[in-house]
């Protein structure tokens, strides 16, 4: 589970799949876009085995789109090109029953939208029964045992009784869980958590955590974590992804990003956490709006709201380059800074 | 003395929940005699257990949800019953932001449409009056022109709760009870949602219930907070203090997991044991099974709430028979 997949300057495509066996999942250059309008923008990345990649960024950035479209989840509107492999399978342009095997199986999702997951008319425990049926083929009395046995594993109190429950007769939280524990059901190989315990206190969110943490050693299980709270991240994941009006911006080990953030987008992220310690102050939030996606700026996405930004960022949409080992940042600045570095290693990085 | 703008005196709320289609019903006590207050222009945090009854507090502070016993008060008045007219014309300066904004959405309106919709039913101003007001509150919660003409399921899910957020507000409401209405947002957004709510608090003098689990912000947010588990409120006082010095060993433990970025500088108390149960509540203080400094008392003694010198409330038997520690340490 060591940190294997800087995201290499070269184009993924050219780098042959066998020369990395632990590669699970491979994006290589998905878009997205709505009517004509595109809100990912190119996205590149390579999930291994058992590893836990953080997902961040700004809302609206794409962070879900990216999963959605490479499940085949969105609306058939939606213009999706770029290729998404699981192993050696193409997803994209999956036939829709075998997209079917696959999701809820091998790879499954935790929504973000508790309503839009959880069917508000059937009881929880036949939900995830139907899971435990098409993907695990259980029947009968082996259904109802396995579902307990997975509502006590993500700390749902009472599951023998609220097997019976309507989602509105449980908490938020409560929601939560059962949605996570439906995600597990199906023993997947790849689990996408959006936001998965957003609704949970922090003492049940952390067990929550342990929790994947431990099948994800135990199985080799691969996690993406996508959550706004950059303190989940940085203790479940080993890999933080930056997200911003539809590309990635940085990746990075987890903990070189919060120490030493190199994007000016992540330094403007992590400046707007409310402190857990010392005074408080007015909140610093980053400047300005996201472009929206009709009207992105020419340059470098980030380039109105950046404090670092020069005349080139209006002109040049930065590539997410290698800027150290394991770690990448799509910056014009940070380019010229790490010219700079090379060429007088003793002149301090005054950028 | 502040005024308070709500106070809840011993509110109870059970639901009845069954096994099966023809099983036993169960009560399931969500909140169990809560007692809360919150001063006219502050903001008092409520945290705790999920499934503690926190939500449900929230409704039943509206008049969404009439207790089984104990009394709402709104300005000093008992609260009308719902669905009534004069419950009706008090609805209307309180709102509520829930936890989950597709669902507090009309899937077919576009988002100026829904915010501007109070005011059309209110038939405030002209049209075009109508549709500057509503136009200039969703730039207010940071949504431009072109997010405006979207209808939901176009927009990501914190430009959601920002549209739900702007139609909360659009009315200029006296109390505002938010149900995690941040925790969908990026922390860039969430600081702008947090500076505005504390400036439209200023010039509004708006009260907030905030029901929230990211201890970070009610940190930032809120004058005072109460911590709930299992149907009451185990501890309540100065947020910025209890946060520094809890006393109550869940809030202990609930602190202690706080995810920091960049690695924790205190240690986590993990906490073992099942998770409560609110159809079968444990005997004694409900927090026993799992609580690490237990006495053989808790099992079967449930503990009162005490008022320390620093006026923090707490009910646990390792709190009350060292009153003074607090106060020590704070
Ligand atoms: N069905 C859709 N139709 C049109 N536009 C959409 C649709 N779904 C998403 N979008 C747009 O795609 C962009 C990316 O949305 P996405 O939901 O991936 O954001 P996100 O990064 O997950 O944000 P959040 O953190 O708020 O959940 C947004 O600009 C959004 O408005
Ligand atoms: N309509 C209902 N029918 C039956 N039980 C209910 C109903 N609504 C809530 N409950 C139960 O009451 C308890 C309190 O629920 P509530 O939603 O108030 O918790 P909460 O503190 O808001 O939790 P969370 O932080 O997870 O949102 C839970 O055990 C829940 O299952
Ligand atoms: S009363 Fe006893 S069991 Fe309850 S929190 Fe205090 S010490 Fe723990
Ligand atoms: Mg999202
Ligand atoms: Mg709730």
């Amino acid at each position: 589970m060591t940190v294997q997949h800087p995201i290499p300057a070269a184009p993924a495509s050219k780098i042959p799949a066998t020369l990395s066996p632990g590669r699970l999942l491979t994006i290589e250059n998905l878009t997205v876009g709505f009517n004509g309008v595109r809100v990912l923008r190119g996205i590149d990345l390579t999930l291994a085995r058992g590893e836990a990649l953080g997902v961040v960024g700004e809302s609206g950035s794409g962070k879900s789109v990216t999963w959605l479209a490479a499940l085949g989840l969105l609306p058939k509107t939606a213009e999706v090109s770029g290729s998404v492999r699981l192993d050696e399978d193409e997803l994209l342009g999956l036939h829709a029953s075998r997209l079917n095997r696959v999701r809820g199986g091998r790879v499954a999702m935790i929504f973000q939208d508790p309503s839009s997951a959880l069917n508000p008319v059937i009881r929880i425990g036949r939900q995830i029964g139907e899971v435990l049926a098409r993907h695990q083929g259980m029947s009968g009395a082996s259904v109802r045992a396995e579902a307990k046995r997975l509502f006590d594993l993500v700390g749902l109190p009472d599951s023998a009784r609220r097997i019976d429950a309507y989602p509105h007769e449980l908490s938020g939280g409560q929601n939560q869980r059962v949605m996570i524990a439906m995600a597990l059901a199906g023993k997947p190989d790849v689990l996408i958590a959006d936001e998965p315990t957003t609704a949970l206190d922090a003492t049940i969110q952390a067990q929550i955590l342990d929790l994947l943490t431990t099948i994800r050693k135990e199985t080799g299980m691969a996690l993406v974590l996508i959550s706004h709270d950059l303190g989940v991240v940085s203790e479940t994941c080993e890999r933080i992804m930056v997200m911003y009006a539809g590309g990635i911006v940085e990746t990075a080990p987890s903990n070189l990003i919060f120490e030493t953030p190199r994007h000016p987008y992540t330094q403007g992220l992590l400046a707007a956490v409310p402190p857990f310690e010392g005074a408080v102050e007015r909140l610093v939030p980053i400047e300005g709006q996201v472009p929206h996606p009709a009207n992105m700026p020419t340059g470098c996405a980030f380039a109105p709201r950046c404090s670092r930004h020069m005349s080139e960022c209006e002109k040049i949409v930065p590539p997410l380059k290698s800027i150290a080992a394991g770690r990448a940042s799509a910056c014009l600045a940070e380019e010229g800074a790490q010219a700079e570095r090379h060429s007088s290693p003793i002149k301090s990085m005054s950028a | 003395m502040t005024e308070n703008i709500v106070e809840l005196q011993a509110i109870s709320k059970s639901y009845a929940t069954r096994r099966g289609l023809f099983g036993r019903r169960v009560p399931v006590r969500a909140v169990d005699e809560v007692s809360l207050s919150l001063a006219k222009g502050q903001t008092l945090a409520l945290v705790g257990e999920s499934g503690s009854g926190k939500s449900t507090t929230g409704r039943v502070a509206l008049g969404l949800e009439r207790a089984d016993t104990g009394c709402v008060l709104f300005r000093g008045t008992e609260l009308p019953a719902a669905d009534t007219r004069a419950w009706r014309r008090m609805r209307a300066q309180m709102q509520m932001i829930y936890q989950d904004p597709l669902a507090a959405l009309d899937r077919r309106l576009t988002v100026l449409d829904q915010v501007r919709e109070p005011l059309d039913i209110h038939e405030i101003g002209s049209a075009s009056e109508r549709n500057d007001k509503a136009l200039a509150m969703l730039g207010a919660v940071g949504l431009n022109a072109s997010h405006a003409g979207s209808l939901p399921s176009e927009l990501s899910g914190g430009q959601r709760q920002r549209a739900v957020l702007a139609r909360a507000l659009i009315m200029r409401p006296e109390l505002l009870i938010c149900d995690e209405p941040v925790s969908a947002l990026d922390v860039s957004i969430q600081a702008q949602v947090v500076n505005l709510l504390m400036d439209l608090q200023k010039e509004m003098h708006l009260s907030i219930l905030f029901i929230s689990h990211d201890l970070k912000v009610v940190r930032q947010i809120s004058q005072r907070m109460a911590v709930m588990y299992l149907g009451r409120i185990v501890e309540c006082g100065d947020t910025k203090d209890l946060l520094a010095n809890p006393a109550h060993p869940y809030t202990k433990a609930l602190v202690s997991a706080v995810p920091v970025a960049g690695g924790r500088t205190r240690e986590r108390i993990i906490l073992t044991g099942e998770p409560p149960n609110p159809a079968a509540r444990p005997t004694g203080c409900a927090f026993h099974p799992r609580c690490p400094v237990a006495r053989p008392q808790c099992a079967s003694v449930s503990p009162a709430v005490t008022t320390l010198s620093n006026g923090r409330s707490v009910a646990c038997h390792a709190v009350e028979i060292a009153p003074t520690f607090m106060g020590a340490e704070a």
